[in-house]
């Protein structure tokens, strides 16, 4: 069970938690303006990779709150934890590691 | 013309049947009044109770508390006959700032957990640290207890003393999660 | 009485505290402290269960947990029986009773015993290469063979009566296994103050200090040692001391599972005390002192009744005061088993050593060895073992420089300690992702690269020394807690080193010798040997065709000699082969455990509203709907569900019915820009809706689908009050949430679930007005004034309520919010106010019916996640002027707005109107296709509609709404049946009746 830095709460255990998928999303401001595409890519088209990841977490059964997070796919390692809106601080870049 | 009840009593699912497994007491609370605040700036006091504590801690006393939850949610409990006061002093507490502020006193359900092993019973379905550092007196956070959500208040005072809110229909299975987990403790 | 393998002194077994227990069905007597193992081996019982695969008479092979053969059926009392536990970790206690597994008729005559004649037919990959075809006997022969003989014991057929608990704790030290590196790291960190958690699978602390009696540590006796290192840790506080505790399992960040056998070594259990108690504990720091596995040695016919591990005969004699035999024979390729014997001849035991390392490998041990009058033969193998259901002789021989084996000797014997080296339990390491490291002075992988916050000391990293393993544990316990104390032990010394080998050389012919490499399935050096020939080269791949190591034990004892024989057949060095993974649990774990208290009422909650125990009383059914409970139907003496929901549907459209909708899912909307919000989250309008009224909305989600519907009253300007269907009330509310705050976080709008805070209470049919009149005060009932789909606040019974007019039915109705705990009281005035005008309870089963005839979709049945409004004939209720909200652009995707092939919501009129289709029921247009035929759709909702006075259904078909009056066939168990398609309405099609 992984064990998950809620930027309100603190270290929190992951059955409190949902993972809402890949991070840093928008919805487009007017979605009746995207093409076909485009709205399918934003709708479908998500990253799967095998390192550092950013994804959504809600501590859905502690403050509520959604916020994002960098998580290392292979190790289960948390990076780090910031507020929905923002960037995260470390790099995101690096992808797949040996 | 048909003779109706124009006063009904609150007929709460839980009775007020008493566990006491060795050092814990397990007791449904009587009926309360309790409201859920939201608002987003934490300046000053409604009714009386703080607004700008830490998230995850408990304001007030036993009778009249104020457990933040989150950056913009409160849970608030009153005695039964102060609901409305509460109600009308929160109008003019918040005046003017955007909130809500719902009554939910028929939707909790308040369990008090009591005595010297009420942390290792609670754990036994809660999976947060309840040791002294990590969660003493004037701790307050939702969290979970075996498969449904709770709200676990740690009150003041020396002795281990806890609030257990759940929802109404969870009030059951909280309750009877907490008696099967004091036949666990104190023994063997 | 008499125990003739027990020694007159000795051993921490309590002699005042005899005990008696059962083996197959004789009384065994032993002492307090006695594992079962050590009291069998008291009384000269070795033979204790057949092999798995061949039936081989087998013995106990070890003193702990990797015992790979004696696995017995342990009975405590009534339910209360466990087959394939390991003698050598039961606890022996009063009233036990064992029995010994997998032979017929007894242990000691077994018919299965044959297969060890068919042994050329059980090879390697035996399974697969038997049960292939023909294809026909799969199922009568091939599979109740394997059933009957696949598994070992008898899993117990009645219900567990124990209890079992479960406990989370935090710590900030960890430390697994309670030997000299484990107490030592447990010293160090309990004298910082930080929370320590020591755990040990054993009954008692000490681990191999419980059988160096004569070790010393720090100028003391060991047990001093171990005496006054308990006491202190006993008295502080910050310490728990788990005895009988085994870590089975390393999860992540630090989460760790255990459990504690708390009550399985009583006589009586008092009070209510668990069985077992599963532990998940999040450490700060993880230590793994859990100590290392002694090897076997692989020749043919290791495997008698009498033959153990070096080490375990150690154990026996010196902890538990038992002799395995009178003659033992030692046969070693290392040091450690040198101890073994020097205290065997302490002991009174007639020994011989038999070492394959050449005289000149050895150290002084062997010197030491001899002076005490044991006879040392260096340089010799093991050939081979004599005896059936007890060993009667070892066959040894010398290796000669070429590698040949010289004369055979046969040493009498009725006890064999083998020693093939040591393997360190690196199990934990490696699941908590650790990265192994092959060590060459070793010969063993050990820990390397660490994934998570922990560290190994002493034997788990190969350390094996006595004052290493204490300095190193202490090391690892300071460093733990963030102390940088420092101590350095003096100890007796340890005889360690040993030579690596896989198989003993032999002069035998190798295809005709077995020589067991995993005890517990049966698998030889010859098996491993015939899978690398027939080309299986990863280990993973070899372990799973042979079966090596996938035994309960989990190879804790085979592992090393199964990876060195794969390197031999393969050429290739030990590293390059690599390791199987280890995976939890580390040893066998109880259902009961892992279930904890999940069973029963606290299986799952079970959430019932203020109305359930009325509905109880008053004889309902009940279903689940989702975690609720529900009524289904209110049967009357004598009545079946049909009988009963056709005179419930009748009372509604004719008279009046109650229902509790209490689980209805509610949202409480709030803020100065709710009507906003809503316009974004659900298709229709919301701005103009004037306060006190109702709008059915409906919410998509950003594919287009819908993903939930329910009835929205607005409060005031700035209040929605929100229902949800009942299993979508979490969905919901999370998929709001959602949005708020993380594309709209401008907007001022709060949320707060009411779903239990108001109970609902519908009142449906033409009399429901009439019912609720007296009892309503603070409200115009009246048509006019009160509208359907308006609502209205005032008191019922003089509480406080929401009163909405709106229909699930079709008919005149009110859906009655009063707070849940005041629920019961106002049902119960409303149905003594209602019974005059024969009102009558309802269920969940005449709500479906009834809104069916009204062609009221149900999401969830009516919908399954990729429909659209439109789909289901709502196009209508989408706001023509919103920019934008969600689920708005997937409207236009090229796929939805397809102008053929879309199914959609029909009804279907069977022409035997008696006929009730199959709710899933697939619809064809012709049945005479050829097959695979072409789907149009599938049956959603059916029943038979007592007001139709015929059955119903709804469905969705492949441009539905063109087909109407068409004749299309639908699948039934017999074949197919004809409907026509008509509109989805069957009652009142003008829908006036809700107007009333």
């Amino acid at each position: 069970m992984l064990l998950i830095a809620c930027p309100h709460c603190g270290n929190r255990p992951e059955t409190e938690f949902r993972c809402g998928g890949q991070a840093h999303i928008a919805r487009p401001e007017q979605p009746g303006a995207i093409d076909d595409q485009n709205w399918s890519e934003y709708l479908f088209v998500r990253k799967n990779p095998r390192g550092v990841h950013a994804e959504r977490w809600n501590h859905a059964h502690g403050c509520g709150r959604w916020f994002n997070a960098l998580r290392d796919t292979v190790s289960d390692r948390f990076i780090e934890t910031y507020p929905m809106g923002a960037s995260p601080k470390s790099e995101t870049t690096s992808e797949a590691r040996a | 013309m048909l003779e109706v009840r124009y006063r009904t009593a609150r007929t709460l699912p839980l009775g007020r049947v008493e566990v006491r497994p060795s050092g814990v007491s397990i007791r449904p609370a009587d009926a309360e009044a309790r409201f859920v605040l939201r608002v987003r700036s934490t300046e000053g006091e409604v009714a009386g109770l703080p607004l700008d504590r830490p998230i995850n801690t408990v304001s007030g006393d036993d009778r009249r508390w104020i457990a933040r939850l989150g950056p913009d949610e409160w849970l608030i409990g009153v005695p039964e006959g102060e609901a409305d006061l509460l109600q009308t002093s929160a109008a003019s507490d918040l005046a003017g700032r955007a909130h809500a502020l719902v009554d939910v006193s028929n939707r909790n359900v308040g369990i008090d957990v009591e005595g010297l092993r009420a942390a290792e019973l609670l754990n036994a379905g809660c999976p947060l640290d309840l040791g002294d550092a990590a969660f003493p007196a004037g701790k307050a956070t939702r969290t979970l207890l075996g498969k449904a959500e709770i709200v676990l208040i740690r009150r003041a005072g020396a002795q281990a003393r806890y609030r257990v809110e759940c929802w109404r229909s969870l009030a059951t299975y909280v309750h009877g999660f907490l008696q099967e987990a004091g036949m666990g403790i104190g023994e063997g | 009485m008499a125990q003739p393998f027990r020694l007159s002194r000795g051993g921490r077994i309590d002699r005042s505290r005899p005990i008696v227990f059962e083996f197959n069905g004789k009384p065994i007597h032993g002492y307090q402290g006695d594992t079962v193992a050590s009291a069998l081996i008291a009384n000269g019982i070795h033979l204790v269960g057949r092999s798995f695969k061949y039936h081989r008479p087998r013995g106990i092979l070890s003193h702990g947990p990797d015992e790979p053969s004696a696995l017995l059926s342990v009975d405590r009392g009534p339910g209360r029986v466990d087959p394939n536990n390991r003698a050598s970790v039961v606890e022996a206690r009063a009233g036990l009773r064992t029995t010994s597994q997998n032979h017929w008729p007894s242990l000691e005559y077994d018919i299965g015993a044959v297969n060890d004649l068919l042994s050329p037919v059980f090879v390697a990959g035996f399974y697969y290469k038997t049960f292939m075809w023909p294809r026909k006997f799969w199922d009568k022969v091939y599979e109740p063979f394997i059933r009957a003989a696949a598994g070992l014991g008898k899993a117990p057929t009645q219900a567990d009566p124990d209890r079992y608990a479960n406990r989370h704790a935090h710590c900030d030290v960890l430390i697994v296994g309670a030997g000299p590196a484990g107490l030592a790291a447990a010293l160090a960190a309990a004298r910082t103050g930080k929370r320590v958690i020591l755990a040990d699978e054993g009954p008692e602390p000490g681990g191999s200090l419980l059988h160096d009696p004569k070790a010393e540590i720090d100028g003391r006796l060991a047990s001093d040692w171990l005496a006054d290192t308990l006491a202190d840790l006993d008295a502080r506080e910050n310490v728990i001391l788990l005895p009988r505790t085994t870590v089975f399992g390393y999860y992540n960040h630090n989460h760790v599972a255990m459990t504690e056998r708390v009550t399985d070594h009583l006589p009586s259990v008092a009070g209510q005390a668990p069985r077992e108690r599963l532990w998940q504990v999040r450490a700060g720091e993880v230590i793994l002192a859990g100590g290392s596995h002694e090897r076997p040695l692989v020749f043919a016919d290791n495997d008698r009744p009498g033959i153990l591990l070096a080490e375990s005969v150690r154990v026996f004699l010196n902890r538990y005061g038992v002799a395995p035999g009178h003659r033992l024979v030692v046969a070693t390729s290392g040091a450690s088993a040198y101890q073994v014997a020097l205290d065997a001849k302490a002991a009174g035991l007639d020994v011989t050593l038999v070492d394959l390392r050449l005289e000149a490998d050895c150290g002084p041990e062997v010197t030491r060895l001899r002076q005490v009058g044991v006879e040392v033969l260096t340089g010799h193998t093991v050939v081979g073992s004599k005896g059936r259901k007890r060993v009667s002789g070892l066959i040894v021989a010398p290796v000669e420089s070429n590698g040949r084996c010289g004369a055979r000797r046969v040493i009498p014997c009725d006890c064999v300690g083998m020693s093939g080296g040591w393997t360190p339990a690196v199990h934990l390491f490696s699941q908590s992702r650790g990265k192994l490291r092959y060590d060459d002075a070793l010969d063993a992988f050990v820990p390397n690269i660490s994934a998570q916050a922990e560290r190994s000391a002493g034997a788990a990293r190969g350390t094996y020394d006595l004052a290493g393993c204490l300095t190193e544990g202490f090391a690892a316990g300071a460093a733990a807690s963030g102390s940088s104390e420092t101590r350095t032990f003096g100890a007796s010394p340890t005889l360690t080193g040993f030579q690596p080998v896989r198989v003993m050389p032999t002069d035998a012919d190798p295809t005709r010798v077995r020589a067991f490499v995993d005890y517990q399935n049966d698998v030889t050096a010859k098996d491993i040997k015939l899978a690398v020939r027939e080309g299986f080269q990863s280990i993973e791949h070899v372990k799973r065709y042979t079966t090596t190591g996938m035994a309960t034990d989990q190879g804790k004892t085979s592992n090393m000699n199964a990876l060195g024989i794969v390197a031999g057949q393969l050429d290739k060095a030990l590293p390059a082969v690599g390791t199987t993974t280890f995976r939890p649990p580390y040893t066998p774990v109880t259902f009961g455990a892992l279930v904890g208290p999940a069973r029963h009422a606290l299986f799952d909650p079970i959430r019932t509203t203020p109305i359930h125990g009325w509905a109880e009383s008053h004889g309902a059914t009940f279903e689940n709907v989702a975690l609720w409970r529900r009524a289904w139907y209110f049967p009357k003496a004598g009545e079946d569900l049909h009988e009963a929901v056709a005179r419930e549907c009748k009372a509604v459209r004719e008279g009046v019915g109650i229902f509790d909708a209490s689980t209805l899912g509610k949202i409480e909307v709030v803020g100065p820009d709710a009507a906003e919000f809503m316009n974004r989250m659900y298709v229709n309008p919301w701005a103009k809706l004037a306060n006190g009224r109702c709008r059915y909305g409906l919410m998509l989600k950003e594919d287009g689908y819908i993903l939930d519907d329910g009835v929205v009253a607005r409060v005031s300007d700035q209040c929605f009050h929100v229902t949800t269907t009942t299993g979508g009330a979490a969905r919901v509310l999370g998929h709001m949430e959602d949005y708020l705050q993380t594309e709209w976080p401008d907007l001022q709008v709060f949320l707060t679930s009411t779903t239990e805070q108001w109970a609902v209470i519908a009142l449906q049919g033409p009399k429901a007005r009439q019912v609720i009149e007296p009892l309503v005060e603070g409200i115009d009932l009246s048509p006019e004034a009160f509208p359907h789909m308006a609502m209205r606040t005032g008191t019922i019974c003089g509480v406080p309520t929401r009163l909405f007019r709106v229909s699930f039915t079709g008919e005149l109705g009110f859906e009655i919010n009063v707070p849940s705990d005041h629920a019961l009281a106002v049902w119960e005035a409303i149905f003594s106010a209602g019974e005059p005008h024969g009102i009558t309870p309802y269920g969940t089963e005449t709500m479906h019916v009834l809104r069916a005839e009204k062609g009221y979709i149900i999401v969830g049945q009516e919908t399954d996640g990729t429909v659209t409004p439109d789909d289901v004939g709502m196009a209508g209720m989408i706001a023509k002027t919103k920019v934008d909200f969600v689920g708005k652009r997937s409207l236009a995707r090229p796929d939805v707005i397809a102008t053929t092939g879309r199914k959609q919501l029909v009804g279907l009129m069977t022409e035997d109107p008696k006929l009730v289709l199959d709710e899933g029921a697939q619809i064809v247009a012709d049945p005479n296709q050829p097959i695979p035929m072409r789907m149009l759709g599938h049956v959603t909702s059916s029943y038979w509609s007592p007001n139709c006075n015929r059955s119903i259904a709804l469905a969705l078909v492949a441009d539905g709404r063109a087909l109407m009056g068409r004749t299309l066939h639908i699948t039934t168990p017999d074949g197919f049946t004809r409907a026509t398609v008509s509109e989805a309405v069957f009652f009142d099609t003008k829908g006036e009746r809700v107007n009333a």
